[in-house]
């Protein structure tokens, strides 16, 4: 990964210990947690930090006078100023909190394309998309007389960019998919795609689930349109999630859902409605889960990203050599840049009866097709067995998990 | 047949018992079971015997002879096969009454509850209900 250029070695011990979840047996042995890109775990100061505000500063926020909505307020609009550094966005207010990616994606497809979508458009997504990077668009274009199109991918799970100026025209109104797949593991050239897609005037989606925990995040920079992740892909709570977007766009949008929060003055004739971010969080927010999503970009940012990236490239490239080096394992997904990402089949063994030998010797690995269907038809497979590294996980681990990968062969062969 | 349903559910679960709940060699021995299932015929595994799960199919065929219902059974994945096997030992040649009546007790008492756990994760489950849409089938062919 080219963004890597000096970094320092972690004490990833050390990180562990921040890690309570991380030491315990399951099965009789110990845990080795290779779930990472599903969720990864969360550090005690993320757990504090929910705790405590249940403990002492729990608030319904934004409308109270009192003290305690003061501090729950205060505490909910830091987390929003911490994602707008964490992302570098222009302003606090394209910071909309959502319940996680796939409710950010809905979001847009939802209320920019009911919007701006029309008959004979088109909306172009990848190949390697998640599904919820793809039904909510399926959705919208039904709708509104829309056309879904597919940026191609090759063997390696790379989006083929030589297809790109036929497919990005015109008519292309939406250009949607991830800075990084869950499946494979591939780092797409978004800024490649953001630039042909803004050169015929459409818009721009990123799905980042998979980026921000690993690779530094520039809205700016990357001058893209909308990008949307979840804090428990980052070491935050489950249920919350973030959508940046330009302003000028957010401003033309029609709100997403109806509720509290998200009005200015209702009345039974009209309604007029709120500014940005609030227009889009009707109701009440996992506000618990915001306040400690702080916690966990505190996290990433002690780390450093770049060191954290180093630490899981090492894992990664540890265990796809090793992957390489079983007889009957194939790695799916070997495009050049990766997240720490290593999904393999195994001929002969189904990777349903992989993941629970896997689990009776303690390790956590996710099998199936990875909510990608779409692309395991590409690829001819039903699903994959998936490890996936976050900075807590260390090479010892990897030696387990492949000790127990030989010994599941070995029992299929006997 | 001498043995009624919950004699072999018994024997099952005394069988289980003895690897003292330990992952690795309950599907050690699981697997093991499903290597003894006699095959399926190549005939029987039709698309319409498949009973689909999340992750892994099983193959699911009824025959009906002398008022009893013989199951033939097979599956994608190994481990969802020796679990099928343990169906088919405890459910094949019975009538059409027993199987409806049957009380499946044998999944809680073994702690295989892990491997059924969620319906969408393999097919067993749906296998079971299938099979009891058997019986009832043939409960009403009978009457």
């Amino acid at each position: 990964m080219s963004q890597i250029l000096e970094t320092q070695k972690l004490d990833i011990q050390k990180i562990r210990e921040e890690f309570p979840i991380l030491h315990q047996q399951v099965n009789g042995k110990p845990l080795v947690y290779f779930d990472n890109a599903a969720t990864n775990q969360k550090p005690q100061r993320v757990i504090d930090a929910l705790v405590h505000y249940y403990q002492h500063d729990n608030a319904n926020i934004n409308r109270g006078v009192h003290t305690l909505a003061e501090r729950a307020t205060a505490a909910y609009e830091n987390t929003r100023k911490s994602v707008q550094k964490f992302i570098n966005a222009n302003e606090v207010e394209e910071v909309i909190f959502t319940k996680g990616t796939s409710e950010s994606i809905n979001l847009v497809a939802s209320s920019w394309g009911r919007k701006f979508l029309n008959q004979g458009d088109e909306v172009l997504i990848s190949a390697m998309e998640h599904h919820s990077n793809i039904v909510p668009w399926q959705m919208i274009c039904e709708e509104r007389g829309a056309t879904l199109r597919v940026m191609p991918i090759n063997q390696a799970g790379e989006i083929i960019v030589e297809a790109l100026d036929d497919l990005i025209t015109e008519r292309t109104k939406m250009v949607a998919f991830n800075h990084a797949s869950n499946s494979l593991g591939t780092i797409n050239p978004i800024e490649l795609i953001i630039k042909k897609a803004h050169a015929v005037g459409a818009k721009v989606l990123v799905d980042g689930a998979q980026a921000t925990a690993h690779l530094p995040i520039d809205v700016k920079a990357l001058n893209v349109d909308f990008y949307a992740f979840s804090a428990h892909k980052m070491y935050g709570p489950t249920g919350t999630g973030v959508l940046y977007g330009k302003r000028s766009l957010l401003e033309k949008m029609p709100p997403y859902q109806g509720g509290g929060e998200m009005i200015k003055e209702v009345s039974f004739s009209k309604t007029t409605y709120n500014d940005i971010p609030y227009k889009f969080e009707a109701g009440t927010p996992g506000i618990a889960n915001v306040i400690a999503l702080n916690e966990a970009i505190n996290f990433i940012n002690e780390l450093g990203k770049a060191n954290i990236a180093a630490h899981e490239l090492n894992l990664l490239n540890y265990a796809t050599n090793a992957l390489n080096a079983i007889d009957g394992a194939n790695i799916i997904g070997t495009a050049k840049d990766k997240v720490s990402v290593a999904s393999f089949v195994v001929e002969g063994i189904h990777h349903f009866d992989l993941g629970m030998w896997m689990d009776a010797k303690g390790v956590a690995v996710r099998t199936g097709h990875h909510c990608t269907q779409p692309l395991m038809d590409f690829y001819g497979i039903e699903g994959t067995t998936r490890a996936s590294f976050a900075v807590y996980n260390t090479v010892e681990e990897i030696d387990i998990f492949i000790d127990a990968l030989n010994s599941i062969i070995k029992r299929f062969n006997k | 047949m001498s043995n009624s349903i919950d004699d072999i559910q018994k024997e099952v679960v005394e069988e289980f018992s003895m690897l003292d709940g330990d992952m690795e060699m309950t599907i050690n021995y699981i697997m093991e079971l499903g290597e003894q299932l006699p095959p399926m015929s190549d005939s029987s595994k039709t698309d319409d015997n498949i009973v689909k799960g999340c992750q892994s199919k099983v193959w699911l065929n009824a025959d009906f002879k002398d008022n009893k219902i013989f199951f033939e059974a097979d599956s994608n994945t190994a481990i969802t096969k020796g679990l099928v096997s343990i169906l088919v030992r405890i459910l094949s040649g019975r009538s059409p009454k027993e199987i409806v009546d049957a009380d499946l007790r044998f999944i809680d008492q073994m702690g295989l509850n892990r491997f059924i756990g969620t319906q969408r994760s393999n097919g067993l489950g749906a296998m079971m209900k299938q099979i009891k849409i058997y019986g009832l089938a043939y409960s009403t062919k009978i009457n």
